[in-house]
């Protein structure tokens, strides 16, 4: 009985921790030409993903020396991913619509 | 006769369902459109619909949009206008903005592309500046972020008015005018010490003052702003159902870029001109941001007035409001890194006259440019 509620414990937890961390990983939205948030504070080594929310297209990129990327161009309801891997400020901007822009703090 | 029609986009179909009996003195039909979008509702297409709310051009915050700490004043944009017709801003005299930028050309030149100093051809159409109060980012490549950035662009570039920062300062500086002027609107009081006044004629000051006439150029009364505020007279029929097809993500899909209210997402899109195909292509928006899309995007155009200002797109290619439909019904001629939001479209013969004769009544007349033409004087 202990054993099995060890192990029922154990996978609640895993689980749990699971989901936390899902749920923690940033999520940048792109609503009505705008993203959902103007800056954002992350870690070395986190993951951002970019969702359209838009009934157009859009595309997201930056041309700053701590994270250089280009999403493409992707449509409602697709979504991208970003790593980054080097400390500093990153200017995000939609290539389409250039009044989108926002700002990531990557720290160590 | 009130007629309903419901378009659905995942099914693509049509209907049309007769509600009621004919009104003689009903001279609009009620169209409804399904907007782009999940759950995004539908367009109520009928004079003064609060659906229609989002195409009503706001009023100006003229406050908000100065950028520094002077308000635009009528005594600055009267400085504006005298700085922008006047041929002094240019090295050889010969050429003012409004060379370019002709008020009975709406605001553009009629020409596919600029001619420029010595007659020299330049690369893309003249911009017209219709509304350009409303608009976030200027010119065909989105260079500049305000309209005092954009201001002297052209007045330095060698191709346009090839004059320099020292030259007109000196020039404008050694003239009684603007010397009185500059200080009467900067300080609001008279000021005849010329070294004291000389300090008023900036860059900066210059800026302001074209900036500030060219946010008067606006077209905020057309028909179809009138029919968007209640005037169910404003528009025909016909026009009404083009606002269909401009609207419908199936059928014209305009307004996914000349979004409302000013007929622009102030976006860039490459739309698969012909010259794109070109072996050096004008690669427009990717000289300023070099992402892939951008290769031969250009900055949407507001439409408002669009019949005053032919020929169409940034290389002039289209002489007509047809060509331009017959461009997007193609889905672009140079395939090559079009934009997403370019698709095939199939119009019928209705449709099409529909579609053109609804952008013609976003346009006012030119009878009706009176303002325009007094800011010639």
């Amino acid at each position: 009985m202990n054993t099995a509620l060890k192990v029922l414990t154990t996978f609640t937890l895993w689980f749990s921790v699971g989901y936390v961390i899902a749920d923690q990983l940033p999520n940048v939205g792109q609503k009505d030409k705008k993203f959902s948030v103007e800056k954002l504070q992350v870690n070395v080594g986190d993951t951002v993903t970019f969702t359209n929310d838009d009934p157009f297209f859009h595309n997201v990129f930056s041309l700053s020396p701590a994270a250089t990327f280009d999403l493409g161009s992707y449509p409602q309801g697709e979504s991208r991913d970003i790593t980054f891997e080097e400390a500093g400020e990153v200017q995000v901007e939609c290539a389409i619509h250039p009044s989108m822009q926002m700002t990531i703090e990557v720290t160590e | 006769m009130q007629l309903i029609i419901n378009v659905n986009l995942r099914r693509l179909a049509l209907a049309l369902v007769i509600l009621m009996p004919c009104a003689a003195e009903l001279k609009e039909a009620t169209l409804q459109i399904l907007r782009n979008g999940e759950n995004a509702g539908s367009y109520i297409l009928q004079a003064g619909d609060p659906s229609l709310a989002e195409w009503k051009l706001p009023p100006l915050n003229i406050a908000d949009q100065t950028s520094a700490d002077h308000t635009q004043s009528d005594a600055l944009i009267k400085l504006g206008r005298a700085l922008f017709f006047d041929p002094k801003l240019s090295s050889d005299n010969s050429r003012s903005c409004a060379s370019c930028h002709r008020p009975k050309l709406g605001w553009s030149d009629g020409r596919p592309t600029a001619v420029g100093l010595n007659g020299q051809p330049l690369d893309r159409a003249t911009p017209s500046l219709y509304n350009s109060a409303y608009g976030t980012i200027f010119t065909w490549d989105g260079r500049a972020s305000s309209l005092e950035e954009q201001a002297l662009g052209p007045v330095y570039d060698p191709s346009e008015m090839g004059s320099s920062a020292d030259e007109l300062l000196t020039k404008l500086r050694s003239d009684e005018y603007y010397r009185k002027a500059f200080a009467e609107v900067f300080t609001e009081q008279l000021i005849t010490d010329q070294f004291i006044t000389d300090q008023f004629i900036t860059e900066d000051s210059i800026s302001r003052a074209l900036a500030s006439f060219e946010r008067t150029l606006l077209v905020q009364n057309t028909r179809f702003d009138q029919w968007v505020a209640g005037d169910h007279n404003a528009l025909t029929l016909s026009e009404i159902r083009g606002f269909g097809v401009f609207l419908d993500s199936e059928r014209g899909s305009c307004a996914t870029c000349h979004a409302p209210p000013n007929f622009t997402d102030d976006g860039f899109h490459n739309i698969g001109l012909a010259s794109f195909s070109d072996p050096d292509p004008d690669l427009g928006r990717y000289n300023i941001r070099p992402v892939k899309l951008m290769r031969g995007a250009f900055k949407t155009p507001s439409l408002r007035n669009i019949t005053l200002t032919a020929p169409y797109f940034h290389d002039g290619s289209a002489e007509t409001l047809e060509d331009v439909v017959e461009h997007y019904q193609q889905g672009g001629v140079s395939k090559g890194n079009l934009s997403p939001e370019m698709k095939d479209i199939d119009l019928n013969t209705q449709d099409v006259d529909d579609l053109i004769a609804f952008l013609r009544a976003i346009s006012i007349t030119r009878d009706d440019e009176s303002i325009n033409m007094a800011s010639e004087q």
